[in-house]
């Protein structure tokens, strides 16, 4: 049967490859020329289900385990939007941006580990929230950029980095003059 | 309906690097602001609050949005909102649900911004060939200049945080469209199709009743968006692709060497269909205008241009077709007008 009418016969098989994963799609004629267009989508087609269910040997109960999901199964949902736990695992989408938070590391830590492979953002950095982190972040990254550049004898690269390195060096030397002592930012005393 | 004219995207220009095989490179960043419930949570008082706060913040910024024009969903009509989902300026989503949402066009297409989508706040740039770099760029640039006005959802360890769980960190998603005709025909497809799934990339082809990809067009796209920062991101994408391209080219190659004449008869007799057909079904058109690029890149049928090559790739689905005839067509009338369509874009062209 079609899958798109749910009426007519199915007579023109697709077969949708993501990733070498097949997904067989069966459509009646009719069906077939109207989505005859094909279109790619760029987003991920995404289940939390799904996902686990692609990891056999570890079901969902033992990444979340057992203990701390029958302890309050409906206790843990977001102060913000309400979105329980529960709900986020059937729909594969947060509330709000306090569930993030609302629900815990214990449980987004190993979910994030297997889908990024990874729990630690490296990325860009809103400027209103740290001046400082930000440009510290942005110096370590250019010093490895600067390493590899010297390793692969690209000098000329190398000069533009440094370059670059020394500007935020004097940005950071300016943001932290302020007179105020700055306790909140770590001791970063390397020359003095 | 009044007819109206089909507008070139930027990206459809067919320039750019490695343009022979990179039709489009596309980034985009998923955005939100702190606390409030993600669109499709939301309450109408809080999607509109959400909308109207990103609007006044664009109407803060001198310049930047001079050559941009915000369309509210619920006010475009429902095929002028199709016509956007085939050239690739917004979402399905955006298209069928409307939760006070709206989106910013550039007046080149190159930039599109979309407001209530899956999140509040999904900044996109399209290029033309392979420039991964330029579309980074684009999008980096207003994400700075919203990032004044918002109060985004930011977290210390997580940075980004979004509606799915596979876009916190950056948010950011890049993906680029290649038309792959020789490794494909020459079978070596499969074997590179399983090297990438390793290297943190998705691909995607849509497979006919055949075995062959249809139109020979695939996408790749970065898999991961927490851990890597938004330029390692880009870059590995970048030469994962290239990679792919040289690849392309050396089986063109072979391909001329050793079939040219098999070649050159597909692309002359795809476009003797194109030409003269009164009926053609997308599956059909699509394939037929793959054969003619392959012959083209290889100077084996006179000059079409690939921006012609690329128009005629979006003006022959059912949302441009319908909006070019200026009324609704069922399937039979829509393939006479995919025809109808192509026969006038090829006219010109020597044979
Ligand atoms: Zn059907
Ligand atoms: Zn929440």
């Amino acid at each position: 049967m079609c899958q798109e009418c749910r009426e007519e016969k199915a007579n023109v098989f697709f077969t949708k490859i993501v990733n070498g994963v097949k997904t067989e799609v069966h459509l009646c004629e009719k069906c077939a020329r109207e989505k005859g267009d094909l279109e790619f989508t760029f987003e991920p087609k995404f289940s939390l289900q799904n996902f686990f269910a692609s990891f056999l040997s570890e079901p969902l109960s033992e990444i979340w385990s057992a203990p701390q999901r029958e302890q309050h199964p409906s206790k843990v949902q977001c102060s913000n939007c309400s979105l329980t736990f529960t709900q986020f695992s059937q729909i594969g989408r947060f509330g709000c941006s306090s569930c993030y938070s609302s629900f815990g590391e214990d449980k987004l830590q190993p979910l994030f580990r297997r889908i990024h492979g990874s729990i630690n953002h490296n990325g860009k950095v809103p400027r209103r929230l740290g001046g400082t982190t930000r440009i510290k972040r942005e110096i370590e990254k250019l010093r490895q950029q600067l390493q590899q550049h010297i390793q692969m004898e690209e000098y000329e690269k190398a000069a533009i980095t440094r370059d670059k390195i020394k500007s935020l060096e004097k940005e950071l030397d300016e943001l932290d003059e302020p007179d105020e002592v700055d306790e909140t930012d770590e001791p970063d005393e390397k020359e003095g | 309906m009044p007819e109206k004219t089909f507008i070139v995207s930027h990206w459809m220009e067919g320039t750019g690097p490695y343009a022979e095989v990179a039709v489009s490179s596309r980034v985009r960043l998923a955005r939100n602001i702190r606390d409030i419930p993600f669109p499709y949570l939301a309450s109408n008082t809080q999607t509109n609050k959400v909308r109207e706060m990103i609007c006044s913040g664009a109407a803060e910024q001198e310049n930047k949005f001079d050559d941009l024009h915000f369309l509210k969903m619920e006010e475009a009509e429902n095929i002028d909102r199709h016509v956007l989902v085939e050239k690739h300026l917004i979402s399905p989503l955006l298209a069928k649900e409307s939760h006070n949402s709206g989106v910013f066009l550039r007046k080149d297409e190159a930039v599109s911004i979309m407001v209530n989508e899956e999140d509040h706040l999904r900044i996109q740039s399209i290029f033309p060939g392979l420039q991964l770099e330029k579309a980074w760029e684009e999008v980096d640039s207003f994400d700075n200049l919203f990032e004044n006005k918002l109060d985004y959802a930011f977290h210390e360890r997580y940075g980004y945080l979004t509606a799915c769980p596979t876009n916190v960190g950056t948010g950011l998603r890049a993906s680029v469209m290649l038309h792959v005709p020789a490794l494909i025909k020459t079978k070596q497809f499969n074997r590179i199709l399983g090297a990438l799934s390793q290297v943190g990339v998705a691909v995607r082809g849509l497979y006919g009743e055949g075995t062959d990809i249809i139109g020979n067009m695939v996408q790749i796209s970065n898999q991961i968006t927490l851990g890597q920062s938004e330029k390692e991101i880009i870059r590995n994408l970048f030469s994962v692709t290239r990679q792919v391209i040289e690849q392309e080219n050396a089986a063109r190659q072979s391909l001329l060497n050793e079939n040219r004449e098999v070649i050159a008869d597909q692309s002359w007799r795809a476009l003797g269909v194109l030409k003269y057909a009164h009926l053609l079904s997308s599956q059909e058109a699509i394939q037929l205008l793959s054969d003619i690029r392959l012959g083209f890149e290889l100077g084996l049928v006179p000059r079409i241009e690939r921006r012609l090559l690329n128009q005629m790739l979006v003006l022959i689905r059912p949302a441009c077709l319908q909006m070019l005839a200026g009324k609704d067509l069922d399937a039979r009338e829509r393939d006479q007008e995919r025809a109808r369509q192509i026969r006038e874009s090829l006219k010109g062209l020597a044979s």
